[in-house]
């Protein structure tokens, strides 16, 4: 724009036959009816909830909830405010979306290199999987593990047992739960030490591999100092953390922790529907690396799976980042299908359950739209970074 | 899609130019019917049978709303509501009346800027549990598992009774009745509640509705009503008094069968009633015959109860606190005068 006012030749015959001038003067009658139009509906709304006395503003928040909520990940009783819900709904929907997204690309990337084995059934079942996977609603698949495959396992009194550690009904999946004693905290501080010492190792490890050739097996040392440096402490004292085992009582298990069936169904479904498309994306990168990338590293005498992950990969995530960021984002608004199965998750404990409680629709929207869309824009803004790490440096 | 259609609830909400508060009865007359939000299938309540008719007792009171304004219990337009949508709904003008066995409570009285136009059906919660758990009583679910319908005063109930009694639970909350039954029969939950009057209705939908019981703890007061919005006290008039005119009609021993022969009793009560002497009716902006209208269309109370839940019906509900004032229950209507 600027550039063609530059070009444009300065006669000053009339304001209005200047591009210049007429490009601010529409610019500033389109921005006057924007803002006017959302100042009409901000205004009519307003006015009309008065006149209706429907209660408006925020206060609802720091009022008592009353109703209860099957899975909270900070303590939530009835007596806790709407607030409180909001956020043991937030945590719950992002749970479900962060470990759906950590299963669904860990498992869309072994399907996307599986499609392009050279190993006939296994590049066939991964293709079956993708397109079968891939064509169903999701909704059917989240309906599907909930009702016909999780709905279907034993009474608590029957569950299916592993080793008496941990049981598995149709009320969901229950496994020990820790109990920490005094002490415990030098375990986390020795855990911390182990992932300090295992990036130290790493660093070392690339620098003498510089100087010397050498190569130093950092992946199993630093697995032995993240777990074994904790593991060697909880030893040394004494094991202070203690392991609670499920004991049933009543009509259901009494301690223990329980995994529920509408958080399990949620999560299995939305990482495999979105692992199908994550395959794809993988299965495009890797094809996008020329093949001369890959006969340059064996003609080195690289071995295949060296190969994959410092010649093909690298340059595949270039291709892959930006379609896989899209796929998290689907994947975190898809998992307000939760409504469906009964899962509390933001959209159904706060979007329905509290809308309904206090009827403040347009408040309730506003803020679910502005979570929804804070989620989805840190989403991104991290895998940009990451995508600008990545990207292809012009030197 | 339902965060599509609350969407459009809300827009229509902040959109709608204070035709809230402008004459509903005007608007339904210009229409020519009342568009009335009604549940999305309670056997005995507001279904559809296998024609696509809408039946009732729900159904039958916007039915006689039809006849009263429009001398036609057939100008009505019926729309299906989750429990979660129905506020929004109505506050944004989307139906002109919910008869959707809603119960009446404060909040929804005034934050929700709703009025109640009455008691249809004096109900009570209760909870449905399977025969093999050997259960005999509600207070012996400790730990249970529940199913029930988000956007309920059921979800509040159930979590006030169980920490009344310091029992642990588990609430398992969907956005649809057929949702919730549906896991309840898969065996998720040990109980469904809802009200009394709807649990009855959705074990007939089971597989093996013998399998199943429901236990006789009545947990709460669930009084069942229509309700309109706020800021027009003229529609709220009219729907009020034509829950009334049921019972009173009822109580005058006013049928479907003797309307004619009654318009020329000698009693003052039924003649003012049917509008052969007063004007009742035009007080109201309707024909001074709107009650023969309405008793024409549906029958009174006692019949529109009998035909759709009461013992005779497949709900086999008996009369118990909706019996008339004057038989044992406490069914009172204001006198038309």
């Amino acid at each position: 724009m600027v550039v063609i006012a530059e070009r444009a030749p300065r006669e000053r015959s009339s304001l209005l036959t200047d591009p210049r001038v007429r490009s601010i003067l529409i610019q500033a009658v389109l921005l006057v009816f924007v803002v006017g139009l959302g100042w009409y509906f901000v205004e009519n709304a307003r006015a009309n909830l008065a006149a209706q006395r429907i209660a408006t503003g925020f206060g609802f928040l720091n009022v008592t909830a009353g109703f209860g909520v099957s899975q909270a990940l900070i303590p939530y009783s009835e007596t806790s405010t709407y607030g409180r819900a909001f956020v043991v709904g937030l945590l719950n929907t992002l749970l479900v979306s962060g470990l759906g997204i950590v299963f669904a690309t860990v498992f869309g990337f072994l399907l996307g290199i599986a499609r392009l084995s050279k190993n006939w059934l296994i590049a066939k079942i991964a293709e079956v999987y993708v397109e079968v996977i891939r064509n169903l609603p999701l909704l059917f698949q989240i309906m599907f593990w909930y009702l016909a495959v999780l709905a279907t396992l034993p009474t608590p009194r029957g569950s299916f047992s592993f080793f008496g550690l941990a049981f598995v009904n149709n009320r969901g999946l229950v496994v020990p739960e820790p109990v920490i004693n005094e002490g415990s905290g030098t375990i986390g501080i020795a855990f911390l030490a182990g992932v300090v010492l295992a990036v130290i190792v790493r660093y070392w490890a690339r620098w003498r591999q510089l100087r010397t050739g050498q190569i130093f097996p950092t992946g199993r040392t630093a697995l032995t100092l993240i777990l074994g440096l904790p593991l060697l402490v909880y030893l040394i004292l004494g094991a202070p953390i203690r392991f609670e085992l499920p004991e049933l009582k009543g009509l259901n298990f009494a301690t223990g922790i329980r995994i529920l069936p509408e958080f399990l169904a949620l999560l299995l479904a939305l990482s495999t529907y979105t692992a199908g498309f994550i395959a794809e994306i993988v299965r495009a990168g890797i094809l996008a690396v020329n093949k001369g990338q890959t006969e340059a590293a064996y003609s080195l005498g690289l071995p295949p799976g060296l190969t994959l992950r410092l010649v093909v990969v690298p340059q595949a995530l270039r291709v892959i980042i930006p379609p896989l960021t899209s796929q998290y984002l689907n994947l975190t608004k898809n998992s307000s299908l939760a409504v469906a199965i009964g899962y509390p998750d933001f959209f159904a404990l706060f979007a329905g359950t509290t809308l309904n409680q206090t009827g403040q629709a347009i408040e309730i929207i506003a803020l679910t739209m502005a979570v929804y869309l804070a989620i989805s824009l840190f989403t991104s803004a991290l895998m940009n970074f990451y995508n600008r790490r990545v990207a292809l440096v012009e030197r | 899609m339902r965060f599509v259609s609350t969407l459009v609830l809300v827009a229509g909400l902040s959109v709608l130019v204070s035709s809230a508060s402008a004459a509903t009865l005007d608007q339904v007359k210009q229409k020519g019917f009342i568009q009335c939000g009604v549940s999305q299938g309670i056997t005995g309540f507001s279904n559809p049978d296998d024609k696509g008719n809408w039946t009732g007792l729900d159904v039958d009171f916007c039915r006689a709303l039809a006849a009263a304004i429009f001398n036609d219990p057939q100008k009505v337009k019926f729309t299906p509501l989750s429990t979660k949508d129905r506020f929004t709904a109505l506050q944004s003008g989307e139906v002109d009346l919910l008869s959707r066995n809603t119960t009446w409570t404060l909040d929804r009285d005034t934050k929700m800027g709703l009025n109640f136009a009455g008691i249809i059906y004096y109900d009570g919660q209760a909870l449905m549990v399977k025969k093999s758990m050997k259960v005999n009583s509600s207070l012996e679910l400790s730990g249970a598992s529940i199913c029930t319908q988000t956007g309920t005063t059921t979800e509040l109930n159930i979590a006030d009774y169980f920490r009344n009694n310091k029992m642990k639970y588990e609430v398992v909350a969907f956005a649809t009745a057929d949702e919730t039954l549906k896991t309840y029969e898969s065996g998720r939950c040990d109980v469904f509640t809802t009200d009394a009057s709807q649990l009855y209705a959705q074990k007939l939908k089971l597989a093996k509705p013998d399998e199943h019981m429901i236990l006789p703890e009545i947990i709460s007061k669930e009084p069942l009503g229509p309700l309109v919005r706020h800021g027009d006290d003229q529609w709220f008039d009219i729907v009020k008094w034509t829950l009334y005119a049921l019972i009173n009609a009822e109580e005058l021993g006013i049928t479907q069968s003797n309307v004619d022969e009654m318009m020329k009793s000698s009693s003052p009560e039924v003649r003012r009633v049917l509008g052969v002497e007063g004007a009742f009716g035009e007080s109201l902006g309707l024909a001074n015959d709107w009650v023969v209208h309405i008793i024409k269309a549906v029958g009174n109370y006692g019949e529109v109860f009998e035909r759709n839940v009461g013992v005779n019906s497949p709900l086999k509900i008996e009369r118990g606190l909706n019996r008339l004032w004057s038989k044992g229950g406490i069914q009172y209507a204001p006198p038309i005068r």
